[in-house]
């Protein structure tokens, strides 16, 4: 999706704001959101990909307006309503009025540190062999898919440079099909990719600049 | 739940009702959620714990200090960072695929994630609140120069810089140039020169 998320390259956002002091919360329902986030994770309703969907869908302006952790708490919310694991009656009362949903998975206090050290790696094992090489010239396709995408809008369209290649991993489009497990898993290659800034932005960039992403084989064309 | 309809011309206003309003929110959920068995609000206290007091910018510092001490790990983590910063028992949820960018006279490394927040955890702990503000997110891409003057950094122009956007689950750390003047130092002393923004590559040392 074209989604006002996708925000590399865009102007007018002003001078990047540093706090003096480096609160990791800046109020107590920040943490608690951060957590049950990542608590609820465990429920296996949906996964990571889902989960950035949510929040880079909804609606630009409620995006741009909202603080970090209110786009968390919204996606979540979002999540498991329409996964009917609550009902907006319930998230209005703060009180469960229908039955909880099965899950996979609840964490308890004891079983916190294993999960976080565990974390979910996407890396799968991959049979086809790589279609691109280091050092070879690509090009990001020009697309405009209507659901998920890692693919940013400002490389579309343009040639880099594989600069490695990180074996076989879940692509995010696919994972996104299917809204409930089992979910859509397609194993593809992963590269870096370079691009020069004058390739990206024009005949005015700073010739110093290059920019990588990471990209699913299936973003990319040869191009040399 | 339906979007709030704050008058957004007074800023202030619209982030103090904000804060009330959401500390309401979510303190809702956690308890329909903890009364659905979704959630234990014991678990949710230890992963509060865990980044607040366990996880973060000190753990990759140990990790620079080590490559910058010792060439053979240095090595190992520019060649599979995944590896040698696990055996330091740094693992897990948003660091399952580590890679480290060497920054050298002739290159700086910046790392950004322009469609959300992508961030080594285990190694960093959480973003902080500039890495995901629009205003970094959008120009770290196009003029980083400007950004890292807004960080008071200034690079020559002989150097180039490239910047890192996470796009897919591989996280990166950048290992800093090493101070001169700190060869005869313990790998602890050396880590606690190791700022959080040098590892993102918005600071140097």
């Amino acid at each position: 999706m074209n989604g006002v998320h996708d925000m590399g390259g865009q102007q007018g956002f002003g001078p990047v704001l540093i706090e003096e002091a480096k609160p990791l919360f800046h109020a107590d329902w920040e943490s608690r959101a951060m957590a049950m986030t990542v608590a609820m994770g465990a429920s296996g309703q949906w996964n990571i990909d889902l989960s950035r969907s949510a929040r880079e869908s909804l609606p630009p302006d409620i995006y741009l307006s909202s603080s970090y952790y209110e786009i968390w708490v919204r996606a979540l919310e979002k999540l498991m309503l329409e996964r009917h694991m609550v009902t907006a009656a319930e998230l209005e009362t703060g009180h469960m009025i229908t039955p909880p949903v099965n899950v996979s998975k609840v964490l308890t206090r004891d079983s916190v540190d294993a999960a976080l050290k565990a974390g979910s790696p996407t890396e799968r094992p991959i049979d086809q062999p790589a279609l691109f090489k280091v050092g070879q010239k690509v090009r990001a396709l020009n697309m405009r898919p209507q659901g998920h995408t890692r693919l940013p809008r400002y490389v579309r369209g343009h040639v880099g440079t594989i600069v490695s290649l990180h074996g076989g991993h879940v692509m995010p489009d696919q994972h996104t099909l299917r809204a409930l497990p089992p979910f859509q898993v397609r194993v593809e290659w992963l590269y870096t990719v370079v691009f020069e800034g004058p390739t990206l932005w024009g005949s005015d960039s700073d010739p110093t600049l290059e920019v990588t992403v990471d990209a699913w084989q299936s973003y990319l064309e040869a191009a040399d | 739940m339906s979007g709030h309809s704050h008058d957004h011309d007074h800023h202030h206003d619209h982030d103090h009702s904000t804060l009330s309003e959401m500390d309401v929110r979510v303190r809702a959920l956690e308890t329909l959620l903890t009364q659905k068995g979704y959630i234990d609000p014991a678990a949710i206290d230890r992963i509060i714990e865990t980044y607040e007091t366990e996880v973060g910018p000190h753990n990759g510092a140990q990790v620079v200090a080590k490559a910058w001490a010792e060439p053979d790990f240095k090595a190992w983590l520019l060649q599979d960072a995944t590896a040698a910063i696990a055996s330091l028992g740094f693992t897990g949820r948003q660091g399952e695929h580590m890679v480290a960018l060497e920054n050298t006279p002739e290159q700086h490394n910046m790392v950004v994630c322009t469609l959300c927040s992508c961030y080594p955890w285990p190694v960093l702990g959480l973003p902080p609140v500039w890495y995901k503000s629009a205003a970094y997110r959008s120009r770290a891409v196009i003029e980083p120069r400007k950004v890292l003057a807004d960080f008071g950094v200034s690079l020559p122009e002989s150097t180039r810089i490239r910047v890192w956007d996470s796009t897919a689950e591989v996280r990166y750390l950048v290992l800093p140039k090493r101070p001169p003047g700190t060869e005869h130092m313990s790998q602890t002393a050396l880590a606690a020169l190791v700022s959080r923004d040098a590892m993102i590559g918005t600071a140097l040392l």
